[in-house]
Formats: structure tokens, sequence, C-alpha cells
């Protein structure tokens, strides 16, 4: 059996402990031991997007590193940004545009987009387009998903406090 | 797709990660930014039993300037060396280049060092230090090596890095006032692998090319420098026929291999267009 | 349609209400549960030993040292397991003379393609099941790889399976009018043969399962990422000898199926033998080159045809000769047969063509298994009839538009049977071709066309048409013997608070099912739809019916939960009735009030009703009882589907010297009948147009010629981004089917049944100059470059 080692590091805002073994990514310990499940899994070879965690301020693909490696780190998913106002409105642009149909690409594809709104606060569709080719979406035709990120980020929304 | 089970080490120095990989060996591997190498173990055809982590190294991820010479740490992920004003001003190339390495999130993590020292022939990086005429330091517990680009590229995922040797830099020449870089490629999907790539870095006098590093990649078994071609436009300024002319030779010269969808007689052809559409901008963008 | 409900008005209240989907709001905050996601105590994992060959027999099998590994619990071949499992035979009746061996979870003595599942070891963790794989040790003979369609159809060549005569799986022949006569008297005949490439499924979240046995009553719960999860439970039930009412079903979410989460596969079937086994539950969950290897691949095929036309355009006949190649065996239980054979009644199928002859010819080969995906067999029909219909159109000098004008169905025409035998109810081509015209602005293309023509530059602009295959009824599977029910059924109750709950038998992977159901039971029951709660996926809890397949959901599952609401609201009026003593006539329900018609006035409202039903029926008369939930079931009647139609445009440019192609814009003109979810509708035509797009530029699974799968990874198999998409312009005509109470059609094969085909023509019109034509696909740069010459 595995051996496993001690870690800490901050999730969602909190200082967290937890065990793991060398081998297992960072994907499957936020999954498997920490049941954040909507950090998806849909190609371990970090082509598909769909497992894209922040660490330290950046859009990483969790099944590209070990967790092992995350002592210290700080680590955001899709299922935290409590009180971010992007992040809201994103959630909500993509579920009133059915930006999202089975759901399985959508936690990586909102960090994408708030990744590209933060850099870029007003893309074109070019823009949107070029920046979720990371994330692979078999569902929408990606149409709807550019139609609800444009939206967040050229419509009514104040991300001075943001930025 | 789990990888097997291996010793995990971070190193906390070069010093250190040097000291690890003789005491390991070839059961050792190095762990940079992971971006090949944790899908690669993933499907079990990399199998280390240490992984030897210096992703935490800050001495690896200095970019520096000092007299005319640009030395990028190893350690430096593709997003810092992209978003240096450092390199933006000295080695343009490289931020023209790295846009077009797979997608945000792998270049938010993986490393400069990581790839030369894959040498994925596919790869962007070893055709611009093949351009840039880079150097590459590794070191070792008997000191530092510094290898020109162009004795460091070998063959397919083989370079001159010996098994206790670490890459640690790469230096290159500032650009000069009178060069220009140019980084383009053909892929069928943006982030893909190209079709065929290409990074040169022309130096001109009173109009007319005095010295050209055609550099190309994703066509052969590694990254390779087009001399015949660069020679040919030495002399010469950057008229329709030379571009030609020269874009044939390149075509000529290099020795292609396939990929999973492309023929070399397909490398052979979108090189040929590749090298006559950058040189065209190379000669648009000098008028 | 006749029955009780020819009378109902048709209502679309909700429809065009801008709200959004409650799942999609659930996942937009990462509260999707899918399988995966589930962990239950005791559980263990299964991986599998793949055949490292695509043709080689067993000679042994060593797993002691795999056994023996800390961790592994169990660990098994095909033998171990055949008193536990029946074997399989994907063979319907109304294929006859369609042939298949019969299949166990895994291989038994033989292995037929590159990734068949060999050995199954279950373990602690699926990492420690990866490390006992290693330890598998298994001597083969390697035979020799049928791999492609000529090296399947060749007679003298190896065989995939040696107690055949050859590799013939099936043979279908269609014929209507005499084609050869109008061949010998057509003006025009144009011929070609196309080569369409191997695909596969990809679906994001791959297969899944949690196979939980319990021993103590021998009763299985499955939590399963499938379709059909009714059809599941029936296929457990049989193989495993287990009795049906012990057997449950669970889908919770599905990370996308397109068809593909619609079969048996060996993996599923060897995780519930394993916890058969050993009593705990087990889950499987493929990783991506699993998926690669195993999942249903679709669409090999190469079909040579030939159309026939007079010197005005007018088509008179085709005749095709279609071979497609389907691997080792024909798919449990809907058959590989199917693809092919709605590919060959779909020829020709938009047009007025009296005459065709068109054959099948269904070959083993040493590749995976293909089966039903999205667009069964229309990419393949309307990609053939298609080109050939601009290739009659360049010969004749013809414009796109107008040899279709020329040629569809028309209005006078309905209901009429197609050559290919489909009987279509009534359709609206030319009212579609027309909408198309205007929203490209199809003159203004043509003359940017010929402008940017004249700069070296090489746009092409394609045009098809196409019918699709939607609410498949009893005569789809029943009549061929599968357990594949063509019925739906929904339960549908009043809570205590005025607020509805309800239970149906189709499923949802991301359509929107759930939503449409709650949109239909609103609009008929007289509720608000944020009151509606609709259950899916569990065969414990809803009625027992076919699920979502075959562009059904919307049809047939809408038709059964609109007969459950206007039901239940029948009784919820006589309750009223009894309650006021009143009239139940005089009354009707609107916004969850009852109201007197005449005066539109609330009398009671539901939560009132409900208050006094549940809790207070000691004020009702005596012996009364107030039926407060009811169920009902939907047969659909009729021909055995409803035809939707459309006509699709692409709009792209090809870089003639690296083979590029570079798409513009991509209209969809579409008809499903009457439309219950306007954006559910449009998303589910671009989802599809996105795969057809994938399909003919980039999708394909590469095999070398010793049968080895060379694609399998994300980064070798390549399937559409964002940034190689063009947004897609969509408009629609609302034909309803008579054959429904609903009126709604399916929609999603729509958007896929045609998008590849009029890339191909856009493709081959923007080469047309220089006598270039694509008739192998996906369109790789090298094959565009070959056609060009410049390689």
């Amino acid at each position: 059996m595995d051996p496993s080692y001690a870690l800490s590091f901050k999730l969602n805002g909190r200082q967290v402990k937890q065990e793991v073994s060398p081998r297992t990514s960072l994907a499957d310990m936020l999954r498997n031991q920490m049941g954040l499940t909507a950090t998806h899994i849909g190609c371990e070879q970090g082509a598909c997007g769909a497992c894209n965690v922040v660490v330290d301020g950046k859009t990483v693909r969790s099944c590209l590193i070990f967790a092992i490696q995350m002592e210290g780190a700080e680590i955001e998913t899709s299922q935290g940004f409590e009180g971010d106002p992007l992040m809201a409105t994103l959630r909500e642009n993509f579920a009133n545009r059915n930006a999202l149909q089975c759901g399985f690409c959508t936690g990586g594809m909102l960090l994408a987009a708030r990744d590209l709104i933060k850099t870029t606060p007003k893309p074109n569709r070019e823009e949107i387009r070029e920046h979720i080719s990371g994330n692979f979406c078999r569902c929408t035709g990606y149409e709807a998903i550019v139609d609800a990120i444009w939206k967040t980020a050229h419509e009514a929304l104040d991300l001075e406090g943001e930025k | 797709m789990k990888p097997h089970l291996f010793q995990y080490i971070r190193a906390e120095s070069t010093q250190a990660a040097i000291a690890l990989l003789e005491e390991f060996g070839e059961d050792a591997q190095i762990l940079a930014g992971g971006q090949s190498l944790v899908p690669t173990m993933a499907l079990r055809m990399a199998n280390p039993e240490t992984l030897i982590d210096i992703s935490a190294i800050a001495e690896l991820q200095t970019i520096e300037l000092s007299d005319g010479v640009l030395t990028i740490g190893a350690g430096c992920r593709y997003v810092d060396v992209l978003n240096s004003d450092l390199v933006a001003k000295s080695a343009p190339l490289l931020c023209q280049a790295i846009p077009y390495i797979a997608h945000d999130a792998i270049r938010n993590r993986g490393t400069i060092g990581g790839s030369l020292a894959l040498a994925d022939p596919a790869s962007e990086l070893p055709a611009c230090m093949l351009a840039l005429d880079a150097v590459i330091i590794v070191e070792s517990k008997d000191g530092q090596r510094k290898i020109p680009a162009g004795d460091f590229f070998q063959g397919t995922y083989f370079t001159d890095l010996a098994e206790n040797e670490l890459l640690v830099a790469i230096e290159m020449p500032e650009i000069a006032s009178n060069q220009i870089h140019k980084f383009y490629e053909i892929s069928r999907r943006s982030g893909d692998y190209a079709i065929s790539g290409g990074a040169f870095v022309l130096t001109h006098e009173d109009g007319c090319i005095a010295d050209a590093r055609l550099a190309y990649f994703a066509v052969s078994d590694c990254a390779v420098l087009a001399t015949k071609a660069g020679e040919a436009l030495v002399g010469n300024s950057l008229s329709s026929e030379i571009i030609e002319t020269v874009s044939d030779i390149a075509a000529g010269e290099i020795e292609f291999f396939a990929d999973l969808y492309n023929g070399e007689a397909m490398k052979k052809q979108l090189t040929k267009v590749l090298t006559r559409r950058m040189l065209t901008k190379i000669h648009d963008g000098m008028n | 349609m006749s029955g009780p409900y020819e009378n109902t008005e048709r209502h679309t209240q909700f429809v065009g209400q801008d709200k959004p989907r409650r799942n999609a709001v659930r996942h937009a905050h990462g509260r999707g549960k899918f399988v995966d996601d589930i962990v239950l105590a005791n559980m263990a994992h299964i991986a599998f030993f793949r055949s490292p060959y695509a043709h080689a027999e067993i000679i042994s099998i060593d797993v002691e040292e795999a056994r023996n590994l800390l961790g592994v619990v169990d660990v098994f071949t095909a033998a171990d397991i055949t008193d536990i499992c029946t074997p399989w035979v994907g063979k319907l009746d109304h294929f006859p003379g369609l042939r298949s061996p019969e299949q166990l979870p895994l291989a038994n003595g033989r292995a037929r393609w590159n990734g068949e599942p060999v050995v199954a070891v279950v373990a602690e963790t699926r990492a420690i099941a990866e490390d006992a794989l290693e330890l598998i040790d298994v001597e083969w003979q390697e035979l020799p790889a049928i791999v492609g369609i000529d090296n399947s159809r060749s007679a003298d060549g190896p065989l995939v399976h040696p107690e055949y005569d050859s590799n013939v799986a099936f043979v279908m022949e269609l014929t209507a009018g005499d084609s050869k006569d109008a061949f010998a008297n057509a003006d025009v005949i144009v011929e070609d043969t196309l080569e369409l490439g191997r695909q596969t499924g990809l679906t994001l979240e791959p297969r899944s399962i949690i196979a939980d046995f319990d021993p103590s009553l021998r009763k299985l719960t499955a939590y399963h990422s499938t379709q059909t999860p009714y059809q599941m439970q029936d296929i457990f039930t049989r193989h495993f000898n287990l009795s049906e009412e012990n057997v449950r079903v669970i889908s919770p979410d599905v990370g996308g199926s397109f068809g593909m989460k619609l079969h048996v596969y060996g993996e599923e079937m060897a995780a519930v033998a394993a916890s058969i086994r050993i009593g705990r539950p087990v889950k499987f969950i493929a990783d991506r080159m699993e998926s690669f290897l195993s999942d249903i691949h679709l669409r090999e095929h190469k079909v040579h045809a030939r159309m026939a036309l007079t010197k005005d355009g007018d088509i008179l006949a085709m005749q095709v000769d279609d071979a497609t190649g389907i691997g080792p065996f024909s798919v449990y239980p809907r058959t590989s047969a199917m693809e092919g054979n709605q590919a060959l009644r779909l020829m020709g199928a938009p047009y007025k063509m009296p005459h065709y002859d068109g054959k099948l010819t269904v070959l083993f080969q040493n590749k995976a298994p293909t089966c039903q995906y999205r667009a069964v067999g229309h990419p393949i029909g309307v990609t053939t009839t298609e080109h050939l219909v601009d290739l009659a159109a360049k010969k004749l000098n013809m414009d796109p538009f107008e040899i279709r004008r020329r040629n569809v169905t028309t209005q006078d025409m309905y209901p009429l049977k197609t050559a290919g035998g489909y009987i279509l109810e009534r359709l609206s081509h030319e009212e579609c071709l027309d909408k198309l015209e205007k929203l490209m602005d199809y003159q203004a293309l043509r003359a940017e066309q010929a402008e940017l023509r004249e700069r070296g530059i090489y746009r092409g602009i394609g045009i098809g048409a196409f019918i699709e295959i939607t609410n498949p009824g009893p005569a789809f599977y029943g009549v061929g013997g599968a357990r594949i029910s063509s019925q739906d059924g929904c339960f549908m109750k009043l809570e205590p608070s005025g607020k509805i709950r309800i239970a149906v038998s189709v499923t949802e992977q991301g359509q929107g099912t759930e939503t449409v159901m709650a949109q239909v039971a609103a609009t008929y029951l007289g509720v608000d739809i944020d009151h509606v709660d609709v259950i899916t996926g569990d065969t414990e809890r809803t009625p027992y019916g076919g699920a979502t397949w075959a562009s059904r959901g919307a049809g047939i599952g809408g038709s059964t939960v609109m007969i459950a609401a206007l039901a239940l609201k029948e009784n919820l009026l006589e309750i009223a009735a009894v309650i006021l003593q009143g009239d139940a006539s005089k009354f009707d329900i609107v916004d969850g009030e009852i109201i007197d018609i005449a005066t539109k006035r609330s009398v009671i409202s539901l939560s009132e009703l409900g208050r006094i039903a549940y809790f207070r029926p000691d004020t009702l008369p005596a012996d009364y009882h107030p039926q407060l939930s009811v169920t009902r079931h939907y047969v659909p009647q009729g021909t055995p589907f409803d035809f939707t139609n459309g006509v699709q445009a692409s709009y792209l440019e090809v870089d003639v010297e690296t083979g590029i192609v570079k798409l513009l814009d991509h209209w969809v003109v579409e008809d499903c009948g009457i439309i219950l979810n306007r954006q559910l509708v449009d998303e589910q035509i671009r989802g599809g147009v996105v795969h057809g797009l994938g399909g003919i530029l980039f999708e394909e699974c590469l095999y070398s010629p010793e049968g080895q799968l060379m694609s399998a990874t994300m980064a070798d198999y390549l399937a559409p981004l964002a940034n190689e998409m063009p947004d897609i312009h969509i408009a629609h005509c609302e034909t309803p089917t008579n054959m429904t109470p609903l009126g709604a059609k399916g929609v999603g094969e729509a958007g896929t049944a045609a998008a590849g085909a009029v890339v191909l023509n856009a493709v081959n019109d923007a080469l047309h100059p220089l006598d270039a034509t694509l008739r192998t696909t996906p369109l790789t740069p090298e094959r565009i470059l070959t056609a060009l010459g410049k390689i």
C-alpha cells in the first residue's frame, strides 16, 4: 500500500492538512480526499481543462500536479470564490445563457473565463474563443459559453473593487 | 491512468538537486513544471523511482540581463518569461513563441528548462534557442558546462544533458538594434503541435541580410537550423525572388520526419510556405 | 393522430420564458453529482488488462503475481465468470441475417481489437489495480489483423471470426422504382466514392459505473452513467440471473452521452460481475485512454454512389453501395447494423427521387466496435447525397439553391414515402430553403466569394438539405425483439403545499429534459414552472420507459408528461368541485389557483386544496377519496418515426498553400415542429453542428496497418475547440406533428446531420476553380493539399 505524507496548504481560503501518497495528483486529492468533486477529471493528460484550479494565483491543471507538491500553496477550486462578484456573475450568466449542458466542463471553463476577464476586462469574441481553447466542451459547441463570458465582461458589472 | 509509486523529494537549492541526482542516478528524474512528465508518468511510459522536485528553487527562477547577455533560469515558467519586460526587450522571439505553446493553464506551470531538457521535436523552445544562438548551462557536482544549443539538441527526446547534470539556465545574446526576431507556426488548432514552425533571427546591414539563423521545429527529429537557407540570405535584400529561393533551399535541406497526421511531403510543403510567409512578413515590417 | 387528445388545444405558455435550467444553475455552482463523485463505504476499484494486439490468440494467462499484490481484492478472466454472467449477442430480428458471435465481459480465448479487456483486477485503489495489471503475464499468438474496409471485404483475406465464411456481418438491399432504367435514360450522371473516417464519442465524463451488489438479498444497485437505466436494469437482470425488482439502476448527472452511453460494454458488465464475486461496491471509471480504446466508435464508411438526373436538373435516381466497418462484434443490444441501415435509407431522402437501389455491407474488423451515435447514419446519407447534388449542379451549371429547390419534396406531396422507405408526415423544405437564402444573404456572399477569388483567396459556400429521424416508436426496437421500451411513463403528484412533483422515464444528460418536462407539466396543469420538480434517472423512483435517445425525449417524454398533467388536472378540478360543491367543468387552473372560468376569479388555491385533501379529508363527503397523484403512460402512435427537416450552409476559406480550412460562418434553418424551449433547441442544434464540424475537419480514430489505435489521447485525437468553431446562426420553421399530442418532434440529431456535408461542399466549392475535389474525411490539410496536387 502507498505511504502517505502530511501536507499543509490553504484551500478556498482555509488552512488545511492532508495526508497524501506521492503519486496522488492534486485533482485526485481534491476529489477523493476532500470531496471537492466539481474539479472534474476528463483526461489526466492536461488536455481537457475540466480539472483547472488556481494555485498561488495562477490557473493550472490539477491533473498535472502531484498533491505532495502543494506544501504551503494557496489553492482555489471552482467551488471556492465565495463572495467573488465576478465568479457569481459568471455562474449566473452561464446558467441563464445555457452555456453548459452536461456540466462536466463547467468548473474549468468558469476558471478560464474568470482569468480572461481579470487580464482582459473587455475581451472580444475572438479573444474569448482563443482563451477558452484550452478547455474542451463536447456539448455546447462553445457559442453559448462565448456569449456568457462576453455578457459578463461587457454588461453592467462593477468589477472595480475586484481589480 | 495512475503513475507508479515513487519517492518524492523537494530540492531546496540547486546544489541539493545536483546532490540528489548524484545519489539516485538513473532512477531519478527532475520534476520541473511537470506538464510533459506527469502525463507520461500517468501513462506509465515514464516510471522514475525518485522525483526530484526543483519547482521551489528560487535561484533557478531568475531573469537577468548583463553585458548584453540575457540569462533565464531553467525554473522560470513560460508565463514568467512571457510577462518579463526584460525578455520582451532583449529576446522578443521568446515572447512571440510562448503564446503558441499549448494553453494558458499549461503555460502557467511549464518551465523553460523542462521544455529544453525534454527536447520534444515539436516543441517551440529548442528552435528558439537555435535561432538565438543560445547557450544551455548545465551543472553537476563537477561544475558547470555551457553547451551551445546547436550541440545540445541531438534527436527526439535526446540531448547532451548527462544523467547527473541539471539544466540550470540559458544564456542568449541581447537582440541588437539591427536584428529582427520572428516566430510563427502553422497548426490545425490553436495550441496544437505545429505541422511546421519557424523561429528566425535576422541581422541586417544597409538593407541587406548580414546573418540569418532560420530554425525550425515539428518538422524533423529535433529542432533544426537551416544553415544553407540562412547562408543564401546573406548579402541579399528580402526581394520576393530571394524569399522564394531561400524557402526552397530550406525545404530542400531539412530531413523531414512525418507525424501522426502529416507525411514528409506535407512537412516540406508547409515549411516552404512558412518560410516564405515569415520572410515576407519580415520584409513588410522592415519597409 | 386520433384518440382522446385529438382536440386538446396546444399550449406553449412557458415557451420563450428565459428561465435557466435548474440543473444548469446547480452545475454552475459546482453542485453536480456524477458517478465518480459518489463514494460508497467499502468500495473497490476495477481496472483492466487490455489486448496489446488487434488480433491474437490467448495461449495462457498468469495472474498469480497480480493476485498476490497487497491491496488486490480479486483478479478474474472470462473463464472465471461464465457461471455469473451469460453471454450476449448483438442481433435483432428486423435485421435478418445479421450475425455476430457471443460476447462475454472479457475476451474469451481470442482478443479481437487493440484495447479489448482481457483480465479484470479489483483493488483497494485504482492505482493499485493498475500496479497489478503490470504483473499479469499473457502469452499471445498474434494473428493477422483485419483493419481497412477493403481489407475486410477481400474474399481471400484473413477472417475476424474463423467460424464464419467471410467478414460480412450483414447485407441489406433497398429498391424503389427502376434505377437501372432511370440511369439508362438519364441526361446527366454523377458518381463518386467517399471514404468517411472513423470517429469516437469523447464525452467529457468518461463511462462510469459503481456496481453495488448486496449478496444477502441478491440486490444490485448500479450508479451508472447511462442514458438508458431501464434497458440496463433489464440487461443486468437477465445476464446476471437476478430478479428484476432487485435491480436498481440510478443515473445521476451524466456528463455527455450522445448515444455512446446506450450500449453494453464489457467493462461495466465486469464491474457488476466483480461486485457479485466480492460482495462489495466496485467502481469503474474509464480513463481517457480506455475511452479511446473501448468506447464505441462510429461512421467508418466507404460509399460508392451515383446519381442520375435530367438535363433540367431533376433527380431521377441514386445507386449506392455503402460498406461500413464495425469492428469485431455487432454491439449489444441495439446492433451495429442500425447506422448503415439509416445511412442507406436517408440517401436522397429530401428529394423527389423516384428510383433507388441501395446496398449496405456491414463488415467485421479488428478495431473497436462501432455503434449508434448522435445522428445515427445521417451524416453518411446526407454527405453522400449532398456531395452528388453539388457535383450535378456544377455539371449542369446550376446554382446549389436552384437545384435543391427544384428537387425537394413539396407541400402537395405529403404524406409520402421516400425511396429509402421512410414515411414523411409533413416537412417544410421549400420554406427552409427560402429562409436560409435570406438569412445568409446568399447573393452577397457569392459576390464576395467572386471578388476574393480574383485576389487569390479561395472561399467556398456549401449548402445541404436533410431530414432527421426523431421520436422512434414501437416499430423501431420492439419489433426487432429488443427489450427496449418505446413507451414512457410519468408519475405526477400534488404536494400538500400545492406544488407539483413529477417522476418521468425520460432522462437528462444536459439537453434540458427536466426543464422541458417541467414546462410541459406547468403549462398543462396551469402552475408556475418553478413549482414543478422533476425526478429522472432512477429505475426505483420513476415509471418504466425508454429514456432519452434518438431524439425522443421532448416528443415522447413531453407527450407523456402532458397527458399525466391533464389527468391530474382533471382530478384536481374534481376535488375542487367537491370541496366547493360546484361543477368541475366550470373550473380551470391558472397560476396555481382554481378559478371560476366565468368570472376568472380564484375560488381556491392549490395549496388550500392540498391542505384540505391531505390533512382535512374529514371535511369532505363520506367515502370520497381524492386522487392526488396520477401515473400515465404514452405509446407513440402512427408511423415508426416523426421526421424533421432542415437545411444548413457553411462559408469558409481554404488556405490553398497549407490546406488549413477556416470556418467563417454556419447557418441552420430547421423545423422540429412545436418548439418547447427555443434556447434549448438552439443549443441542441449548435452542439450538434459542432459534432459534425469535428467529424468533417478534425476527428479520426487512426489505426496502424497492424490495428494499433494511434490517436488514443486528446492531444492526438483532434476534437473541436472554441477557437476553430464559428458562430452558428439559427432560424426555424414550425410544422407540428400530429403524431404526438404535444406536436413536438426531436432536434438532437439535426445539427450533426448535415454540418459535415455542407463543409465538404463548401471546401469543394472553394477548390472548384483549381479542379480539386475532396472525397475523404476528415478534410485534413494533408488531404486537401494532396487533392490540390501540391504534395
